[in-house]
């Protein structure tokens, strides 16, 4: 047990130790942040003592830690010291009514057929905005209540189960994991509890779908997930409004716990505004995720969709620690124009015959750069642990990059380890045919699209899979001629 | 139904196609024959209007329209299918779900609305059946893992789901076994009415004592030099292409 939580250790705080290497040189202002800013989010959620200190304490890292330089991403013209790291100081313009609302992301939503008053909701143009999504989850709320089940935003589960938050906050991602984790420590403004008791099966899918677009100023989100044992919850989290906006820093933290027999299913449609067609704007997606799979036979499977930000760096990941857990990682990720991802996953298999499983779809068009970057580590304990990898990159156009950078540790001989990557085109063959079958290139390259993303898409619950077909659609419309 | 006059084709600045001419009309069937890298292909993708095809000069008609005008799926909706000589796969598309696209792009061309489920799975049992194909196929992705000769099958599966005016088969029976062959023929002669024309591409006469051609052509360095009946496909089988290359030297060589 003390070996195993040193692992856990090890693993949560060595993230860049794993040859994680590239050559970007970049400053980061440190500008509007201090000690102050701190006290002052906190004092202004009237958080309790041990809370404030947590911060502080994270602040203090935050301060001693510099940022990270490995990711295959590249921002030469971010001026650091225009980022505002307190998102409820974020200055955006206000938008009065609907028609204030850039007739491009109308376009969009038009296209994505969600109704004008979710329209409203989504593009933040009402003050009752985050009392509208406030509503939503206290809808749920009650229902869920019953059933024991909490849902709530993190700040009120510090006040109504403060013994819950304690417990659990920052055990997966501490603050010292990494830059953007020590400064989402400090900082988190806002973001979503769920509690699912002892062998609740949540009869609703939980999703914060309005909630992160209310937010206004949700940069710094804090989310947890606690799936007790025997229990199961499928969590989506729809960041879908594009923002317009200068580059804005986005780093949120997001922690899954399951216990014994446990399962969190965690979905995400990810579609910050990804800059515009010159690369200008857009937002930097900076994201911690990680789940612990705590207890024996439980899962935590990842699927996430990702089309927009202008960059985007995130790694949801596994610490298989319970015996005969299992890990799940499906994802999509789009990049097109100038939009760069470094994105993959990490599974560590810490218990006995844990298993896992990578699939990842790459897909750039433009002038955009997708890597795909995954560890499957498997310590010592880890007897008869199973990984299975599958990294596909799907190329259109030749002006694009994608790249695979998959690494492997294997402490124990009894692993078994498989992997497979394949680089595809849609070149003027496939286009062509569906030409010549009646369908428009768009047509056809979304058709084509969706065909590849399959597997990825079969993991989404109905309703998202078909947003995200949407989406992706949407994000690739003339990346051919 | 397709005029084609004088037309001058050429791919990477080399000319393939040469003062090309070819009338056919509904109800037509014809065939064309000719040696390896004479542009039998090239004619075809020039048709569906592959781009990379660079029309120098000439004129071709169809349905008494500026054919090359039209973009290549603008052509397929109304109505030109060309059967692939080598089918590209797509994974994850299953034939079904590519024939609905493909179906339904076509009816929103002529303004219908999306066809119903119902309709749709009526029209691919039809269809399916006519060149007996499994349904476990159709839930397959689109060419992916089919043998060469379940590929080709299910280019005239598709053509017959089109329903189009001019059909042209590229080589579509090199790579089936006999009885392929026959199944193929069968649902091509069954498609055979006296509104559509065929364009058939082949090497072999074989095919042609299935689907007999009203003419056939035989091409040579990048035109037709030859066109007469059936007897014609007979006489190349047995003779080869050297008569040809004789009586047509000055041509061939200028
Ligand atoms: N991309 C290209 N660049 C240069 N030459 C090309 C290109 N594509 C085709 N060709 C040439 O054009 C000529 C005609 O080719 P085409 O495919 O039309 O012949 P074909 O009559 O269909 O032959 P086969 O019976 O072998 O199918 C050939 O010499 C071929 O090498
Ligand atoms: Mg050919």
């Amino acid at each position: 047990m003390a070996e195993n939580d040193k692992i856990i250790d090890e693993v949560t705080t060595n993230d860049y130790k794993y040859g994680f290497v590239t050559n970007i040189e970049q400053e980061f202002a440190l500008k509007g942040l201090t000690e102050d800013t701190v006290r002052f989010i906190s004092a202004k959620k009237n958080e309790p003592e041990w809370l404030l200190d947590w911060r502080l304490k994270a602040f203090s890292t935050w301060l001693k830690m510099e940022q990270p330089q490995w990711q295959n991403v590249h921002f030469p013209k971010i001026d650091f010291q225009s980022i505002i790291y307190y998102a409820a100081q974020k200055k955006k313009k206000k938008i009065e009514s609907l028609d204030d609302v850039d007739p491009e992301i109308r376009a969009t939503y038009d296209k994505l057929g969600i109704p004008i008053q979710e329209q409203k909701i989504l593009a933040g143009v009402a003050v009752d905005y985050v009392m509208d999504s406030e509503s939503v989850i206290t809808t749920f709320r009650e229902s869920l209540k019953e059933k024991g089940i909490v849902f709530c935003s993190i700040s009120e589960a510090v006040k109504e189960y403060p013994g819950l938050v304690q417990q659990y906050l920052g055990t997966v991602v501490p603050a010292r994991d990494n830059y953007y984790s020590a400064l989402n420590s400090a900082v988190f403004s806002d973001g979503s509890f769920v509690y699912i008791p002892k062998g609740v099966r949540c009869p609703m899918e939980l999703s914060t779908y309005f909630r992160i677009n209310a937010e206004n100023t949700g940069q710094f989100e804090r989310t947890l997930i606690i799936a007790d044992e025997g229990s199961y919850v499928s969590y989506l989290e729809g960041c879908t409004a594009p923002m317009r906006d200068e580059n804005q820093l986005h780093a949120a933290v997001v922690e899954l716990i399951t216990h014994d027999n446990a399962e969190i299913k965690y979905s995400t449609v990810q579609n910050w505004y990804p800059g515009n067609k010159e690369g200008i704007g857009g937002i930097y997606n900076f994201v911690t995720k990680r789940g612990l799979c705590k207890g024996a036979n439980s899962k935590i499977s990842w699927t996430q969709v990702e089309t927009g930000s202008a960059i985007t760096w995130k790694y949801p990941s596994c610490i298989l620690k319970g015996d005969n857990s299992i890990g799940e990682f499906y994802s999509v990720a789009v990049t097109n124009n100038y939009q760069q991802a470094d994105t993959g996953t990490k599974m560590i298999h810490i218990g006995k015959n844990t298993r896992s499983r990578i699939v990842s779809k790459g897909i750039s068009a433009g002038k955009s750069n997708n890597s795909y970057r995954g560890l499957v580590q498997i310590h010592k304990t880890a007897d008869n642990a199973y990984n299975s990898s599958q990294c596909d990159s799907l190329l259109i156009g030749d002006k694009c990059g994608a790249h695979t950078f998959p690494y492997l540790e294997i402490k124990n001989k009894s692993g078994k380890v498989e992997h497979e990557a394949t680089t595809s085109k849609i070149g003027e063959d496939l286009l062509f045919y569906c030409n010549q079958r009646g369908l428009s290139n768009e047509e056809a390259v979304s058709m084509i699209i969706n065909g590849y993303c399959k597997e990825v898409f079969k993991q989404l619950p109905m309703e998202f899979a078909v947003e995200a077909q949407k989406l992706l659609s949407i994000s690739l419309e003339g990346s051919v001629g | 139904m397709l005029s084609i006059k004088n037309l001058n084709v050429a791919i990477n600045g080399k000319q393939i196609l040469k003062d090309f001419n070819l009338e056919i009309k509904a109800g037509e069937v014809h065939a064309i024959m000719g040696p390896n890298g004479t542009g039998k292909s090239t004619l075809a993708s020039t048709l569906a209007g592959r781009a990379e095809y660079e029309i120098l000069s000439g004129e071709v008609t169809f349905k008494g329209k500026n054919l090359l005008e039209w973009s290549p799926d603008e052509r397929a909706r109304e109505g030109v299918f060309l059967a692939f000589q080598y089918p590209v796969e797509i994974p994850g598309v299953s034939v079904t779900n590519f024939m609905k696209a493909a179906v339904n792009a076509k009816r929103k061309h002529y303004g219908l609305d999306p066809i119903e489920a119902k309709d749709f799975l009526k029209l691919m049992k039809e269809k399916m059946d006519l060149v007996e194909i499994k349904k476990e196929m159709t839930s397959r992705s689109l060419n992916e893992g089919f043998s060469g000769g379940e590929k080709k099958r299910n280019e005239i599966f598709q053509m017959a789901m089109l329903d189009p005016t001019l059909c042209i088969l590229d080589e579509t029976d090199s790579g089936l076994d006999i009885d392929a062959l026959r199944i193929v023929a069968n649902g091509v002669n069954k498609l055979k009415n006296k509104d559509r024309g065929f364009l058939i591409i082949t090497h072999y006469q074989r095919l042609l004592n299935y689907i007999v051609p009203d003419v056939v052509h035989v091409m040579f360095g990048g035109r037709i030099v030859k066109s007469g009946g059936k007897e014609l496909a007979l006489k190349l089988e047995e003779q080869g292409y050297d008569w040809i290359k004789e009586e047509n030297s000055e041509l061939i060589n200028q």
